[in-house]
């Protein structure tokens, strides 16, 4: 839980939702980017997330690092990228449309 | 992967490790890593044996499933079992014993306990189910409270009135405060929680060097991070320097998040106390919803038993969280209790410091090995 996982903003969807798209582990999942508001979130940007909100704006070699650290967990990295993936934020975020 | 390269470089970290074997040759020092995740890339790199004798690590409080005390376990029990109730929860407490077995037990038992990733699925999930009522369980430090923050912000916004929160979000300050002053512990200097800090930034930690004298080093996650933080901490000492600095900047600002902790401040208020698992009570070390926030609290809703459940005698979770022992140290480490069997929290999470040492402890030796140290000095184990 405590685990960042880094993902790169694709697609920016709903401002007022402060939701985006990011592709994790070649997977895309929508995500809450609000906390990260006053930095400014672009398409491009790698951010670390956290229970499905983006925490930290990060750079290319620490999402690199991260994904490395994170892959070498195992078990515990499955498990957090299989719970991302089944994560629902996204069918709210389709509901609103 | 040029970069990770970079920060697993051994040639480098012979090169820091080095370092610190000169800063420390004349005595002994004692740091603590606060965070779970630190704890984890030490064990999984071996860094414990590649560091001279008269530099010990021990682990700290920061492993927000080891904390909960069993009591509160029970709580949400007890709240899991009312009848309607679909109760939600991270993964990693799911299998945290309380005194009457853990959530994954109640749910064998007939509970509605369901796993979720983030809270925003448990609100999602009230939403999809006007007619249950949804609560969701909420555990961790600073990282994790501003995502239940917006999620209640989002409750409140879509009127979703079958939601609530059962809170268990703890702060990293007062803990650290405890440890300073436990007497149990001499310690030098602290490697400082590296996600946490993205949130609260490098302020809070003042107080440590300023009222105890101990120096604070914010450190990444790499194991050249951890590394050196520890040259960082080191220096400091040496040079009759004692200050917070910050070694994980490429993450960590000194403010932290404004945004996120303006949301933490809006929703969230200090509870008087709340109970640490092997710290004990802790005044002002908790969150609970704000009174704004009433119909969305779990505790306002449900009867809370709030009975204190004793750790069971065998379990020395309390001595590793507060880096009285090592894992292996405790008596049923890896006989008793495994990941598989877990008496005690610390062997629960993957952030936990005993099952960081059961899952990596075995591989010390290859590690120490990558990182270009040729003869190997096991303190203990």
């Amino acid at each position: 839980m405590c685990l960042g996982i880094p993902g790169r903003i694709v697609e920016l969807l709903d401002a007022e939702a402060q939701l985006a798209r990011a592709e994790v582990s070649g997977v895309r999942r929508t995500i809450n980017v609000g906390l990260l508001e006053d930095e400014g979130i672009g398409i491009g940007d790698w951010v670390l997330i956290h229970v499905g909100f983006a925490m930290s704006k990060i750079d290319e070699e620490e999402a690199a690092m991260a994904l490395s650290s994170l892959r070498m967990m195992g078990q515990g990295y499955d498990d957090e990228i299989s719970a991302l993936v089944a994560s629902r934020v996204e069918a709210r975020e389709q509901a609103r449309r | 992967m040029r970069y990770v390269d970079e920060y697993r470089d051994p040639a480098a970290a012979r090169a820091l490790i080095g370092r610190i074997t000169e800063l420390a040759d004349d005595r002994s020092f004692k740091f603590m890593e606060v965070c779970g995740g630190h704890t984890h890339t030490i064990y999984r790199h071996g860094i414990e044996h590649v560091l001279p004798r008269s530099v010990e690590l021990v682990h700290g409080p920061g492993c927000p499933v080891c904390v909960i005390p069993m009591g509160r376990i029970d709580d949400a029990i007890a709240v899991a079992e009312t009848p309607g109730v679909i109760f939600t929860s991270f993964g990693d407490m799911m299998r945290v014993p309380g005194g009457h077995g853990s959530l994954l037990e109640a749910k064998a038992r007939g509970a509605d306990v369901r796993f979720v990733y983030s809270p925003l699925d448990a609100l999602r999930i009230a939403v999809e189910h006007p007619e249950r009522e949804v609560v969701f369980f909420a555990v961790g430090f600073e990282t994790t409270a501003p995502s239940t923050a917006v999620t209640l912000l989002k409750a409140r916004a879509d009127n979703v009135p079958n939601f609530t929160v059962f809170s268990n979000h703890v702060t990293i300050i007062p803990p650290i405060k405890a440890i300073l002053e436990s007497p149990d512990l001499r310690l030098d200097g602290f490697l400082g929680p590296g996600h946490v800090s993205t949130v609260i930034g490098n302020h809070p930690y003042r107080f440590v060097p300023k009222q105890y004298g101990k120096p604070l080093v914010t450190a990444g996650f790499e194991p050249l991070d951890i590394l050196q933080s520890i040259v960082m901490l080191l220096s400091q000492i040496r040079e009759g320097r004692c200050e917070v600095e910050n070694q994980y900047s490429r993450i960590v600002r000194d403010a932290g998040n404004p945004r996120a902790l303006q949301t933490l401040a809006e929703v969230f208020e200090l509870r008087p106390h709340f109970e640490w698992r092997g710290l004990g009570f802790i005044s002002q070390s908790a969150l609970k919803l704000r009174s704004e926030f009433a119909p969305w609290d779990a505790e306002l809703r449900y009867e809370i038993p709030g009975v204190r459940v004793a750790d069971p005698k065998a379990c020395q979770c309390g001595e590793v969280l507060k880096g009285v022992i090592k894992p292996w140290e405790c008596k049923v480490f890896g006989t008793a209790c495994t990941p598989e069997t877990p008496i005690g929290t610390c062997m629960v999470s993957s952030e936990g410091a005993c099952a960081a040492y059961y899952n990596f402890g075995r591989l010390h030796r290859e590690a120490a090995v990558t990182l270009g140290r040729a003869s190997l000095s096991p303190r203990s184990g």
